[in-house]
């Protein structure tokens, strides 16, 4: 297949995003092909989330241009997965595993919806897909946190999105739930060709699986394999103060950086 | 003891009572899921204090009790956008209301019996016409609340993920809000302030905790709305000049607690499918540790036994 015909699932040409006065994101031009595997690192505030609600048509660039899959950002395009920075779901009994991720089929569509067969056997495919289907009656509320991550996944990819946004979705988890989810996406990544865009703080469970490694802060970006970015002159440069990057105990450690 | 369902105002109260149950069971679940119950106490208070207004300018209190209660629910909406100042919001034009309700009695000179059947209701003493108006807005309501029902309960639990897929979700929470202030303005009328807040948040909150799926719970809420009213106003007939409203409140905190102090037999169980997956992994890690050393505790109890 000649990918050049095709339309990159992401492409932003100097893009600046601001909200009143304070500048989020600035002259940030980046090209996501399909199926890439896309880690977005940075400090607390240097716009990741911001990054991704872009992509969403949540929030609008006031220089640049964005581009998802050839098109303008909109809302509710099916081409999109979306998973946002998850809170525990602790209080929510009303609700079953499987409602959740029948959500992300339509829940965006008026009326109650009647019962079918096909509906179920969507969400039990998408269940299965995330090795969540054992819990899938169980109310959300009893849930690890590595199990609702699961599930927020599923919902995600029940459009059969081009494009998985998934914001911190290792926050909360011990290492070997993270290790469980990294592996995930990364299979889902493949199986399906589908993008993904991770939103995390710690580069290190994903670097096995990450292509490239988007690393934003102080509203400005850079972008290449982990090992050309993550370096202490790459980012002492975008920090524009020293930052020295550590490799201990097989692990790749940034100094300096969180301030 | 059934002789009483042959007088009309015993029926009219019946038939008046179930329409608002069923309303307020649903608009009751959508309430309790969005975290708006303190909305359901304010609401009918609020209703109340527009009434008092409109008697003193020598209105029909209909026209105040729209008023106020729509007025409040755009406010509470605008106001109380983020989760975190909702109550704070509801509270605050609650407490407005109130005050200026309180102004519109003191500066009208007689006793303005309408508001207070506004505020205790006044079920057995409702006309055909009542019955009427009371049904057909509630099934006009219930209509409403199913054309919304599936982007209303995603962005109840979801609003992030909700609008990013293209729901509306703030004109969905006014709009819901408006919902709930219209039904409360026209059921207030017939069960009272006390009554219908009862009749919003008791048979829910106990539906809830009983089954999981949102439409069983729902159904299950209707169900308990509507067995209280019945049974509440039977009760009441049956005994002498005793409130509709005390029977119906009492009936349901009696099954809420009752539910509430039996529910961990049934929420605590998890509905797994298989036993693979109850592995220890599944637990947090603090239970394992307990489970460990109470394990381990264990074994010691036992060797100590055997050395005797």
């Amino acid at each position: 297949m000649a990918l050049e015909t095709r339309d990159p699932v992401i492409s932003l040409e100097h893009v600046r995003v601001q909200f009143g006065r304070r500048i989020v994101l600035e002259d940030i031009s980046i090209t996501v092909g399909e199926g890439e595997f896309i880690v977005v690192l940075g400090p607390n505030g240097a716009g990741k989330s911001t990054l991704l609600k872009l992509l969403l048509g949540l929030v609008k660039q006031s220089k640049g241009l964005v581009q998802v899959l050839g098109n303008s950002p909109r809302r509710g395009n099916n081409a999109i997965g979306y998973a946002p920075q998850h809170r525990v779901l602790e209080a929510d009994l009303a609700l079953r595993a499987r409602d959740v991720v029948g959500f992300g089929l339509d829940g965006n569509q008026w009326g109650p919806g009647l019962p079918s067969r096909k509906r179920n056997t969507l969400i039990d495919q998408a269940l299965l897909e995330v090795d969540a289907w054992d819990f899938a009656d169980v109310p959300v509320g009893q849930l690890s946190g590595g199990e609702q991550q699961r599930l927020l996944i599923a919902q995600a990819l029940l459009t059969n999105p081009r494009l998985l946004l998934l914001d911190e979705p290792l926050a909360n988890l011990d290492i070997s739930h993270e290790q469980e989810i990294v592996e995930l996406v990364a299979q889902l990544c493949r199986a399906r060709h589908v993008a993904v865009m991770l939103v995390t703080h710690d580069i290190n469970p994903l670097l096995p699986v990450v292509d490239r490694v988007l690393y934003m802060a102080n509203g400005h970006s850079t972008i290449g394999a982990p090992d050309e970015v993550i370096t202490s002159a790459k980012l002492s440069q975008l920090y524009g103060s020293p930052v020295e990057v550590v490799q201990a105990l097989g692990r790749i450690f940034v100094v300096g950086a969180e301030t | 003891m059934f002789d009483i369902l042959q007088y009309s105002f015993i029926q009219n109260a019946l038939l008046a009572g179930i329409c608002v149950a069923v309303v307020a069971a649903v608009a009751g679940y959508f309430m309790i899921v969005r975290g708006l119950t303190f909305a359901g106490h304010a609401l009918p208070n609020i209703g109340f204090a527009g009434a008092a207004g409109a008697v003193l300018l020598g209105i029909d209190p209909v026209f105040g009790l729209f008023a106020f209660t729509i007025g409040a629910a755009i406010g509470i909406s605008i106001l109380g956008e983020r989760l975190n100042e909702r109550d704070t919001a509801i509270g605050i034009i609650m407490t407005l209301a109130l005050g200026l309700g309180i102004l519109f009695l003191s500066l009208y000179a007689g006793f303005a019996q309408e508001v207070y059947s506004i505020l205790f209701g006044q079920i057995v003493g409702i006309s055909r016409t009542n019955v009427l108006v009371t049904a057909i807005a509630s099934i006009l309501t219930l209509v409403l609340l199913l054309v919304l029902f599936r982007p209303l309960l995603f962005s109840s639990f979801d609003p992030e993920v909700a609008e990013a897929r293209g729901v509306p979700v703030r004109l969905l929470a006014m709009v819901f809000l408006v919902l709930v202030a219209i039904t409360v303005s026209l059921a207030v009328q017939v069960v009272g302030a006390l009554l219908m807040f009862t009749l919003l948040v008791g048979p829910a909150a106990t539906a809830i905790r009983i089954v999981q799926r949102p439409l069983w719970a729902i159904m299950l809420a209707i169900a308990l709305g509507v067995s209280y009213t019945c049974l509440g106003i039977f009760l009441a007939a049956n005994s002498v000049y005793l409130p509709v409203s005390f029977f119906i409140a009492t009936l349901s905190f009696g099954v809420y607690l009752l539910v509430r102090l039996l529910s961990p037999l049934w929420i605590g169980r998890r509905a797994r499918k298989s036993a693979r997956s109850i592995q220890v992994d599944a637990l947090p890690v603090s239970q394992v540790n307990e489970q460990e050393q109470s394990n381990s505790v264990e074994t010691i109890g036992r060797i100590q036994e055997t050395s005797h």
